[in-house]
């Protein structure tokens, strides 16, 4: 009984503070993102601080005065950021041309789910095939005579590119797909009555009322493309061209032992991660945020 | 119909496209099936200029999607549509001008109210002051010129309703369709909007199509009514005539003739007809061929309960509501029949009364299928 009265005066008291308690159902997310993701965090952070030798900021000092490692970032940037913008670039047309439930959006929608579910490696190794001078693209090319030699387009920096294009793009497609579904096709309507032709309906209404999403999907997308790992080995150089911030931090932790060099090297891998999306939020901070659909009364 | 002259249109009518007056609007056989169901059968009608001209309907008739037909937004599966001499049914509708105000208003929720208003400015390409200038009159004219600067989200249901007429109407377009452009809003302010757009109409002279469900709206604001039923046109006439003479008995009931029974048919001398059975016996109007049997149409306001000795119609009282300056009476007949009618004194549960109704306000229908 006592138990009971003293929960109601909290739950009052929580009531009075404007504390709603269905707050309380995200504790157990918060535990959840607390020992998964701010516990290892914080460990590896103190960890890249007590490196194996010289003083606390030592790793940091020697990722960037060795070219080997501090080439890295822009080894990974120059594969991350254009496979994001071909990705996104190609996806938005793709995605706003099958706005409308139609069966071809639905089965487009449908094969392009499919390398998702095959998983990066499945895609490296098909495409290592395929691409490879002996594959079906080389012999195309040289049966219609476009080429002489096959082109190189495994083991090096297109490999890759190539390779995270096919894994990122139905992920991007997918998630502009249900923005532009979510935007009420009336406007546009209204639009086109008010004499807007369909560039200026999709400069005008689309663009701007998806900017903010796009740039979210930009977003995951440059962070999955940051992290590529798989691909960089199997269909890249990953001695030179496509030694990426991943190899570099898998080779100090397990070919050196040097784990807290390698905690560095994460660590900058998110502070690169962080500027690249606080500045793309940023600007989605110019457009208008709130519900694309018309506003009710 | 209005005088088009008033200072306030000569402010708003600054230059405009082309084709922005036009003699009249003329739909020919317009349809639209939805796979194998027809939302739109043959509809034929004309609208002049500056008239206002009102679809009514119940839910689902084809209002809508009569409406986005002339707008351009639906495809026709047959039929076409005329501006006087032009055919405009192949135009996209951005090539059309019409302004439209949406059912939900559909404003650009990323736009002032005054970026939403010039819209339809901007795409015409006018000099930035004239947008401002016409943008200034015309949300003075809606009476929201104090809040040009907030973002629809940020404004009640009844200013987003005016930004959305105020959009369809800075463009003078010459045709405005509305589609239920008050339906979102609550009683009081319906019917202040409606007085709102009595007004606009009239200071802009602007021919005007209009979609409502809500027979009153439409009795108050049109010139001519277009009365739809399953795609179907029903009537064409002005509020007064549907109003008085239904043409058919789904108009009749729709228009609120709710004591609807069938009859013998004792008489026919030329418009007028004399009905009984079931112990009431009345004279009518004749609405179309009537065979041994009819249906009479009744206002409940125009069947009174009048303590009156013969004819007419007796019923014993069930329900009483008093409703201002009269009470609504539930009556039932001997024979079962169910009718309400008015009565300018209370009455009592129980009391056994006679009511009359003039012969004018009788209107007797042929037996149709689906009648009461
Ligand atoms: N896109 C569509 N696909 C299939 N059927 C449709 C479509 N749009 C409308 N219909 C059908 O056409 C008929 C007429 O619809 P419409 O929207 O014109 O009705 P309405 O008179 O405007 O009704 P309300 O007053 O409820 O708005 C309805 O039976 C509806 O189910
Ligand atoms: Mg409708």
């Amino acid at each position: 009984m006592a138990g009971s009265v003293a929960k109601s005066t909290v739950w009052i008291a929580g009531q009075n503070a404007g504390v709603d308690r269905t707050v309380l159902l995200v504790v157990p997310g918060v535990l959840f993102v607390i020992l998964l993701f701010i516990y290892p965090f914080l460990y590896g952070l103190g960890l890249s601080f007590t490196p194996k030798e010289g003083g606390f900021a030592a790793n940091y000092a020697k990722f960037f005065s060795t070219p080997y490692l501090s080439q890295t970032i822009w080894t990974t940037l120059s594969l991350a950021i254009p496979a994001t913008v071909i990705n996104v670039g190609f996806a938005l047309p793709l995605a706003f041309h099958l706005r409308h439930a139609s069966r071809p959006q639905r089965i487009i929608s449908g094969l392009l789910v499919v390398p998702i579910t095959l998983g990066t490696v499945l895609v490296a190794e098909g495409l290592l095939t395929y691409l490879g001078p002996q594959g079906w693209f080389n012999r195309a090319l040289i049966e219609f005579g476009l080429i002489n030699t096959p082109v190189k387009l495994t083991h090096n920096y297109w490999g890759v590119l190539m390779s995270l294009v096919v894994t990122g793009f139905p992920f991007d497609f997918l998630l502009i797909l249900s923005y532009i579904t979510g935007i009420d096709p009336a406007l546009a309507q209204a639009a086109a009555t008010l004499g807007a032709g369909p560039i200026q309906r999709f400069r005008q209404i689309y663009l701007p009322l998806l900017a903010p999403g796009l740039a979210v999907v930009f977003c995951l997308a440059f962070v999955l493309s940051f992290s590529v790992f798989p691909s960089a080995i199997l269909l890249g150089n990953p001695a030179s061209s496509t030694r990426v911030i991943t190899i570099a931090a898998y080779q100090a932790a397990y070919e050196d032992y040097d784990y807290s060099l390698a905690s560095a090297i994460a660590m900058i891998m998110c502070a690169v991660q962080l500027v690249i999306v606080a500045v793309v939020l940023s600007i989605r901070g110019l457009f208008y945020r709130g519900p694309a659909g018309g506003a009710k009364g | 119909m209005q005088d088009s002259k008033s200072p306030l249109s000569d402010r708003l009518s600054a230059p405009a496209g082309a084709g922005s007056s036009f003699g009249e609007l003329r739909l020919d056989g317009v349809s639209r099936s939805f796979g194998s169901a027809v939302a739109l059968a043959g509809l034929t009608m004309t609208v002049r200029r500056g008239e206002f001209v009102t679809l009514l309907g119940h839910s689902g008739c084809g209002k809508t999607t009569a409406l986005n037909c002339v707008a351009g937004l639906l495809p026709l599966t047959s039929g076409t549509v005329w501006l006087d001499d032009r055919r405009i049914d192949v135009l996209r509708p951005e090539e059309r001008g019409f302004g439209m105000v949406f059912q939900n208003y559909a404003l650009f929720p990323h736009m002032t109210v005054r970026r939403n208003t010039g819209f339809g400015l901007a795409m015409r390409r006018l000099p930035r002051d004239e947008i401002r200038r016409r943008v200034g009159e015309v949300l003075d004219l809606v009476k929201l010129s104090a809040h040009a600067d907030k973002l629809p989200g940020q404004l009640s249901g009844g200013q987003q309703q005016r930004v959305a007429i105020a959009r369809a109407i800075v463009v003078q377009p010459p045709l405005v369709l509305m589609d239920e452009p008050l339906s979102n809003l609550d009683a009081s302010l319906r019917l202040e909007m409606r007085t709102e757009l009595k007004r606009i109409h009239r200071e802009l002279g602007r021919s005007t199509i209009y979609v409502t469900h809500d027979q009153d709206e439409a009795l108050s604001l049109s010139d001519r009514i277009v009365m739809l039923q399953d795609g179907r046109v029903q009537q064409i006439a002005t509020p007064e005539d549907i109003y008085a003479r239904p043409a058919t008995i789904d108009v009749a009931r729709f228009m609120g003739y709710r004591n609807l029974f069938e009859l013998d048919v004792a008489s026919v001398d030329g418009d007028w007809a004399n009905v009984a059975g079931k112990g009431i016996a009345l004279r009518g109007l004749r609405r179309g061929e009537i065979g041994r049997r009819a249906v009479v149409a009744i206002r409940p306001n125009d069947l009174v309960l009048d303590g009156g000795s013969e004819g007419g119609i007796v019923g014993r009282v069930e329900i009483v509501e008093y409703c201002g300056r009269e009470y609504i009476v539930d009556l039932i007949t001997d024979a079962g029949t169910m009718l309400q009618a008015r009565s300018a004194q209370r009455v009592a549960p129980g009391d056994v009364l006679r009511c009359h109704a003039s012969a004018d306000r009788v209107l007797i229908y042929p037996v149709a299928s689906g009648a009461a």
